[in-house]
C-alpha cells in the first residue's frame, strides 16, 4: 500500500481561512449563512472554520452537524447496518442560506442524500457545498462550491482526509490500494 | 457529540428473541442508536425512508395497545410496507395453525415479523418456519425485549450509567415477561434490581436471575433510584383472590402513595401500562412529577425504531 501526502498542515490551514473568507464574501452581516458539517470529518473540518470565522471577526456563524445515514441509497449494500451517528441542527433552516460541509466529494451520492436529509429539517433558502477534495468519478450530476484541491483520481485510489481531533495530525493522503487495477 | 461508544463493535444479530441472547455490549449499543432515533421524532419531518425496501409484519395473537401502535408507527416513521395480523380478526377463527398461517404470510415476500402471542417460545419458533427477522413483541410470561429496553434507556435519561444503580420492580412478578427480560437486562449493565410484592406473586426462580427479593415495599422505596410498578395482571389469573385477598388490600400494602413520594424524595416513578390507578399506585402519582410513564411511551417508538433498523440487515438476501 504506496501513500502520497497531496497536503501537509499548513496547506490545510491555508485552505480553513480560504474557506472561511469564500463563506462570508456575499455577505454584509457574517452569521447569516449557516454551516453544517457532515459525519465524521466534515464536522471537524466545519468546527475549524468556525474558529476562524470566530478569531478574525469575534463572531460565530450557527453551526450544525449531520448524519446522513437513513437517507442513503447505498446502505444496504454493505454487509452489516452501519451505526447512525449523531444529527443536531440546533436552528430554524427555514430561508437560511446552508453550507455543507464534507471532507471528500467522489460519487456525488452523499451530498444527494444530505440534501434529502436536510430538507427534512425546513426549507433552506438555498445549499452550498464546501470540501476539502474533490477527487472526480461523479455518478450523480452534482458539483461543489468551494473546493480545497481538485485530485484527479484512479478508482483504485482512496483520498483520506485527516483531522488532529481524531487522527493525530493535518494533512491528506491518496492511498493506493494493492492488488491490480481490476 | 458521541462517537461511537464501543469500538470495534459490531451489531450481528438477526433476531429480537429475548434480552437472554444479547450481550451487554449488545444492549448498550441498541440504546445507543436509540438516542439517534429519539432526536428523528423531534424533526419537522419526523420521518426518514431507511426501510422503505422493506415489508413488515406485525402478528398479533394477544391483545395490545402500546407495544403495536408503537411498532406500527415506529414502521411507518421509516417507511417501511407494513401489514397488521391480528388473530381476533383472522383465519386463526378457521382454525389455521400458527405455522401455516406464518409460511402462508412469509410467501408474500416478508422481511421482518413482530410477534406477540400468549405462548412462551413463540418467536423462536417463527425462526425456524421462516427466513424473516423475528421480533419478539411479548411471548407469554417468557421476554418482552423491546420494553425492557425502553425502561432501561428511559432509566438512562435520568441516571446515564446504570451500573449501580438501584432499580425496585413492584407488583405481580410470576405473570410478567416485562420483569423477566427488566432482570435480564438490568443485571447485564451492571444495576442491583430487587422485586417487591406479596409472596404468591413472586416466583422462586428471581434468585437466580440475579435480582434481591422482599417484601417489604417501605424498605425498597427508601432503597431505590427507581420504582417500576408492574400491572396487577387480573386477565392470567383465574380468580385474583387466589393470590391474594383483595386488590384493595393489595394497594395497601404494595401500592406506591403520595406519602411515600413525600418521604423518599429521589426515586423516580416507571410503569409500563396500562395502570390500574388506586391498585399498583395511587392516581396522583401516576400523574406526578416523578412519573416518567410518558416519557417511556415515546421513547419506546425510538427504541422500537432502533431495533428495526439493526435488525433490517445489510445484505441479507
Amino acid at each position: 500500500m504506496e501513500q502520497a501526502k497531496i497536503m501537509t498542515e499548513e496547506d490545510v490551514n491555508r485552505t480553513y481561512l480560504r474557506f472561511a473568507h469564500q463563506f462570508l464574501e456575499p455577505y454584509d452581516d457574517p452569521t447569516e449563512p449557516a454551516i453544517i458539517g457532515m459525519q465524521t470529518r466534515g464536522v471537524y473540518m466545519g468546527r475549524r472554520i468556525i474558529s476562524v470565522i470566530k478569531e478574525e471577526l469575534d463572531v460565530s456563524p450557527d453551526f450544525g452537524v449531520l448524519d446522513v445515514t437513513f437517507f442513503r441509497d447505498d446502505f444496504r449494500s454493505k454487509l452489516k447496518m452501519p451505526e447512525v451517528k449523531v444529527t443536531e441542527i440546533p436552528f430554524d433552516l427555514y430561508n437560511r442560506d446552508v453550507i455543507l460541509v464534507d471532507d471528500v466529494l467522489y460519487t456525488g451520492r452523499t451530498v444527494r442524500s444530505a440534501m434529502d436529509a436536510l430538507m427534512a429539517y425546513g426549507r433552506p433558502r438555498s445549499i452550498r457545498f464546501c470540501c476539502m477534495i474533490d477527487r472526480g468519478h461523479r455518478e450523480l450530476p452534482v458539483s461543489a462550491d468551494y473546493v480545497g484541491l481538485t485530485v484527479p483520481t484512479h478508482a483504485n485510489e482512496e483520498v483520506m482526509v485527516k483531522v488532529k481531533e481524531l487522527d493525530g495530525e493535518d494533512a491528506v493522503y491518496l492511498v493506493k490500494r494493492g492488488g491490480s487495477d481490476e | 457529540m458521541s462517537e461511537s461508544i464501543l469500538d470495534d463493535y459490531q451489531f450481528n444479530k438477526k433476531h429480537l428473541l429475548g434480552l437472554s441472547d444479547y450481550t451487554a455490549d449488545d444492549i448498550k449499543f441498541v440504546l445507543h442508536q436509540a438516542k439517534t432515533f429519539r432526536e428523528v421524532l423531534n424533526r419537522p419531518v419526523p420521518k426518514v425512508p431507511t426501510l422503505r425496501d422493506k415489508t413488515i409484519v406485525n402478528l398479533f395473537y394477544e391483545n395490545s395497545t402500546r407495544t403495536r401502535l408503537s411498532f406500527e408507527l415506529a414502521q411507518k416513521r421509516m417507511g417501511a410496507d407494513v401489514v397488521n395480523f391480528s388473530a381476533s380478526t383472522s383465519s386463526t377463527r378457521k382454525g389455521e395453525s400458527l405455522k401455516d398461517t406464518i409460511r402462508n404470510i412469509s410467501s408474500m415476500k416478508i422481511d421482518m415479523v413482530v410477534v406477540r402471542h400468549e405462548s412462551p417460545g413463540v418467536p423462536h419458533f417463527l425462526t425456524q418456519c421462516v427466513d424473516a427477522a423475528i421480533i419478539n413483541a411479548g411471548d407469554g410470561a417468557h421476554e418482552h425485549p423491546t420494553q425492557a429496553l425502553l425502561d432501561m434507556f428511559t432509566m438512562q435519561q435520568i441516571y446515564p450509567d446504570l451500573k449501580g444503580r438501584k432499580i425496585a420492580i413492584i407488583g405481580d412478578i410470576t405473570h410478567s415477561r416485562v420483569v423477566r427480560s427488566n432482570i435480564v437486562g438490568l443485571v447485564k449493565l451492571g444495576a442491583e434490581v430487587t422485586i417487591c410484592g406479596p409472596k404468591p406473586l413472586l416466583p422462586r426462580f428471581v434468585e437466580t436471575l440475579g435480582a434481591n427479593v422482599s417484601n417489604n415495599l417501605e424498605e425498597t422505596l427508601s432503597w431505590c433510584d427507581v420504582a417500576m410498578a408492574l400491572r396487577i395482571q387480573m386477565e392470567r389469573m383465574g380468580a385474583v383472590t387466589d393470590l391474594f385477598p383483595s386488590l384493595r388490600e393489595y394497594h395497601q400494602l404494595f401500592g406506591i402513595k403520595m406519602e411515600h413520594l413525600e418521604r423518599y424524595p429521589d426515586f423516580i416513578i416507571m410503569h409500563p401500562g396500562p395502570i390500574n390507578r388506586g391498585v399498583e399506585m395511587e392516581s396522583d402519582v401516576a400523574d406526578s412529577k416523578r412519573a416518567v410513564i410518558l416519557d417511556q411511551v415515546t421513547n419506546g417508538l425510538a427504541v422500537r425504531m432502533a431495533i428495526l433498523y439493526l435488525l433490517s440487515g445489510g445484505n441479507r438476501v
